[in-house]
């Protein structure tokens, strides 16, 4: 699921020449990867990919900024 | 930094002075750097404009200085009244152009109604929305734009709009401002005028406009004041008080939308207080009891302060060039 994500912002957000990767920790939203635009993308690629439906009060950067966060998130949800 | 406290009396100005100062910048800016005649002032019955008017006039004269109002069929019932009422007010002339033939000939309510519809599919013509954003202060949800839609028997609906609803929805209503500022620069070009631009400084830096709509503009008079300091120089200009006592709104929905629920999440005047003091440095403890706030809610709100400005930037960039073209620098 890792690569996935990861996979999912590089090729979403990171619309560079840069292949570094980005680290599993680090807050997508400092590293300016995610503006507001793209929490919306980021829900419906969650929503869809893993079959879950994410409540409004789950949009928050403890389930959602970075990539080992957003993994926990879904893992719990489906469980 | 030291620990004073912030008070909203930072933000008071002599109104005098500063509108004898932008009246000399309009006459010098609009006579001198470009040559025109005159200026046009989209009057939208807001605080903003009514101000932007009224500076324009005792600048250049009010027969240099034309009104425009483009009400269309989403706006609200007393937005034309309060716009003629500014007008009248300072005594310029004014042209109306109703723009919903326009925007019904682009397809700006079909389409926007369509995005509507891919989350509330039961919506129609007769129905009512506006899409607002949850409460900065209230906890660290990111800020996700809803759809609130009522229809025509009263039944009100909530929907989280997906990312291509969120879009479609913005893209279409956008037709509203670059279809107002397109005439109002038909009547600049058919009289030699400039246009002017009327964002307060919350919408200039936090990038509440739209490009090539209300963000367009040959100069801004009014981008460096406070919205609070806005209000003040309408009173001192003799904004009619019913235009003053107006909360802002966006007027671009069709159901009632304050500015607060669709962007800044606070009131202007604690707004303001959270701008000013992210600007000069202090703490959200020093602002925090100033706006009735706790210090983690400041914090929210600076944190969205930042965010808005980087994802607004590129509003305020002009065209991007591969390479300098210095002969027109």
């Amino acid at each position: 699921m890792e690569n996935e994500v990861r996979e999912f912002i590089q090729t979403n957000y990171i619309l560079t020449d840069d292949h570094a990767e980005l680290g599993a920790d680090q807050s997508l939203m400092d590293l300016g990867v995610i503006d507001s635009t793209g929490v919306f993308a980021l829900i419906d690629f969650i929503e869809e990919t893993y079959g879950i439906t994410i409540d409004d009060d789950e949009i928050l950067p403890d389930n959602l900024d970075s990539i080992s966060r957003i993994c926990a998130f879904v893992q719990r949800k489906k469980a | 930094m030291s620990l004073e406290r912030l008070t909203p009396d930072v933000l008071k100005i002599d109104c005098e002075k500063t509108a004898l100062m932008i009246q000399s910048v309009i006459r010098d800016q609009v006579f001198q750097t470009l040559k025109k005649q005159g200026a046009v002032v989209g009057i939208s019955g807001g605080i903003d404009s009514s101000v932007v008017a009224a500076l324009s006039a005792a600048a250049l004269g009010p027969e240099r200085t034309l009104g425009l109002f483009t009400p269309e069929q989403d706006s609200a019932e007393d937005t034309l009244d309060l716009s003629r009422a500014v007008a009248d007010c300072i005594g310029v002339e004014a042209v109306l152009e109703d723009i919903t033939p326009v925007l019904e000939a682009v397809g700006c309510y079909r389409r926007r109604d369509e995005a509507i519809r891919t989350v509330i599919p039961e919506y129609g013509p007769n129905w009512k929305s506006k899409i607002v954003l949850p409460s900065v202060i209230e906890s660290d949800q990111y800020r996700i734009f809803s759809v609130i839609a009522v229809s025509p028997d009263g039944k009100r609906m909530k929907k989280r709009l997906s990312l291509s609803a969120y879009l479609g929805v913005v893209a279409a209503t956008n037709f509203k401002q670059r279809t107002r500022k397109m005439l109002e620069y038909y009547h600049a070009d058919q009289r030699n005028y400039a246009v002017t631009g009327t964002p307060n400084r919350l919408e200039y830096d936090q990038g509440f406009f739209v490009k090539g709509g209300d963000g367009l503009a040959d100069f801004k008079p009014i981008a460096h004041l406070y919205k609070s300091q806005v209000y003040q120089l309408a009173a001192y200009l003799g904004i009619p008080e019913e235009i003053r006592r107006r909360p802002p709104t966006t007027d671009t929905y069709s159901m009632p939308q304050e500015q607060e629920e669709f962007y800044f999440s606070l009131p202007y005047h604690k707004m303001d207080l959270c701008l000013y003091a992210r600007n000069h440095g202090y703490s959200a403890a020093q602002v925090a009891d100033a706006v009735e706030l706790l210090p983690e809610q400041v914090e929210r709100v600076f944190k969205d302060i930042e965010n808005k400005r980087r994802t607004t930037r590129y509003q305020h960039m002009p065209p991007l060039l591969v390479s300098p073209v210095l002969e027109i620098a």
